[in-house]
C-alpha cells in the first residue's frame, strides 16, 4: 500500500486525474471555483497546459475550465494512479 | 383579452434556454456554443390558453452570487424584476453540476419550475431520470423536454399555466444548513423582513449578508431606500 500523493493542480500533468481535498481560497474566488465545481471529492482531468503552464485547462463534472495559476496553485487533491 | 405572465428562462452555459425559448416564440435568438453566447435579454410571447406568457431568455451562468456582469444581471431579474415563474433549464447528462444553480434559484424565488433539458441525449447515454422523485423532494414541478425536438412543451406550458392560475403551488424546500448559520439567520431575519417586507425572501438575504456580499446590499438600497425618500 501506497501513501495518498497529495498535489497542487497547477502541478499536474496532461492526462492525470486528482480527487480535490481542499481550497486554500477565501471569499469571492472560494465562492466563485465551488460554483465551477472544485468542490472536496470532485475528480479533476488535467487536460491541456499551456506553453507557459498558465491557465491550465481541466475537465470537472463534464465541462471543461481553465484555471490561472493563482487560482490552481491554491487547490490540493490526491494524485490518482492507474485503475483506482 | 387574456392576462399577460412574465416567464425566466434561467440555466447553466449551454443548457438549451435559446433552443427552447426560440421554439416556443418562433424568434430567431442567435444560438450557438462559445461565439453565441447570450448577454443582452431576449424577449418574446408565446400564446395558451388565453394568456400571453412573455418569455426572458437570461444569459447562461453557473451561479447567482453577481461575481460576473452576467450572473449580476440573471440574478437581478430573478430577484429584483420579479417573473412570475422561472424556468431553469438543466442538462440531463450533468445533473450534479446543473443544481448548483437551480438549487439557488429555489432559495431566491418560489414559483420554478425545474425543465429538464437534453432529455434524448440522456436516454442514448442510458441516464433516467425519476422526475416524480426530484418533484417531491425539491417541493416544484420537475419536467422533462427535449428542445431540439421539441418534445415536451405541452407539459412544460401546462405547469406554468397551473402554477400562474394557482392550480398548483410551488413550495420549494428549503436548504438547511449548519446550525451555527441557521441561528445567525434566525437573529437577522425578523429584521431583514422588516425592511424587504414579502418583496425578497428574508431568509435568502440573510444568507446573503451573513456572506458579506455588498452588491446585493447596494442593490438593496438603491432599489428600496429611494423609494422610502419618495414616500
Ligand atoms: N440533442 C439536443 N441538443 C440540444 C437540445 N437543446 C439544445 N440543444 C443544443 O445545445 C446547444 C446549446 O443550445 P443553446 O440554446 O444555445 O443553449 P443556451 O442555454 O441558450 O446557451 P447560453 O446562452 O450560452 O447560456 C445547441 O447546439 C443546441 O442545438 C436538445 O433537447 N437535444
Ligand atoms: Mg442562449
Amino acid at each position: 500500500m501506497s501513501i495518498p500523493k497529495i498535489i497542487k493542480l497547477v502541478n499536474g500533468e496532461k492526462g492525470n486525474l486528482i480527487r480535490i481535498t481542499s481550497l486554500n481560497l477565501e471569499g469571492v474566488m472560494r465562492r466563485r471555483l465551488l460554483d465551477l465545481g472544485f468542490v472536496a471529492g470532485a475528480i479533476v482531468e488535467v487536460i491541456r497546459k499551456s506553453p507557459l503552464g498558465d491557465p491550465i485547462a481541466f475537465r470537472v463534472s463534464q465541462t471543461t475550465i481553465a484555471l490561472r495559476k493563482e487560482e490552481s496553485s491554491q487547490i490540493e487533491g490526491v494524485l490518482m494512479t492507474n485503475g483506482e | 383579452m387574456g392576462s399577460s405572465y412574465r416567464i425566466a428562462l434561467a440555466g447553466n452555459p449551454n443548457t438549451g434556454k435559446s433552443t427552447l425559448f426560440n421554439a416556443l416564440t418562433g424568434l430567431r435568438q442567435h444560438t450557438g456554443n462559445w461565439a453565441g453566447k447570450t448577454v443582452s435579454l431576449a424577449q418574446g410571447n408565446v400564446q395558451y390558453k388565453g394568456k400571453t406568457f412573455h418569455l426572458i431568455d437570461l444569459p447562461g451562468t453557473y451561479s447567482l452570487f453577481s461575481n460576473s456582469s452576467d450572473e449580476e444581471v440573471a440574478r437581478n431579474y430573478i430577484v429584483f424584476e420579479k417573473p412570475d415563474v422561472t424556468v431553469v433549464v438543466l442538462d440531463a447528462t450533468s445533473l450534479e453540476r446543473n443544481f448548483n444553480l437551480a438549487l439557488q434559484v429555489l432559495e431566491m424565488t418560489k414559483n420554478v419550475i425545474i425543465c429538464i433539458n437534453l432529455i434524448d441525449v440522456a436516454e442514448k447515454q442510458g441516464i433516467t431520470i425519476n422526475e416524480r422523485i426530484l418533484t417531491n423532494r425539491l417541493g416544484v414541478p420537475v419536467i422533462k423536454i427535449s428542445a431540439r425536438n421539441k418534445k415536451g412543451f405541452p407539459m412544460l406550458l401546462d405547469t406554468i399555466d397551473r402554477i400562474v392560475t394557482g392550480a398548483i403551488e410551488c413550495q420549494p424546500v428549503p436548504m438547511a444548513y449548519p446550525d451555527e448559520i441557521e441561528e445567525k439567520i434566525k437573529k437577522i431575519e425578523p429584521k431583514v423582513f422588516e425592511l424587504v417586507g414579502n418583496q425578497l425572501s428574508a431568509r435568502w438575504v440573510s444568507l446573503r449578508l451573513l456572506d458579506g456580499d455588498e452588491k446585493l446590499l447596494n442593490e438593496i438600497n438603491q432599489r428600496f431606500g429611494q423609494k422610502e425618500v419618495v414616500e
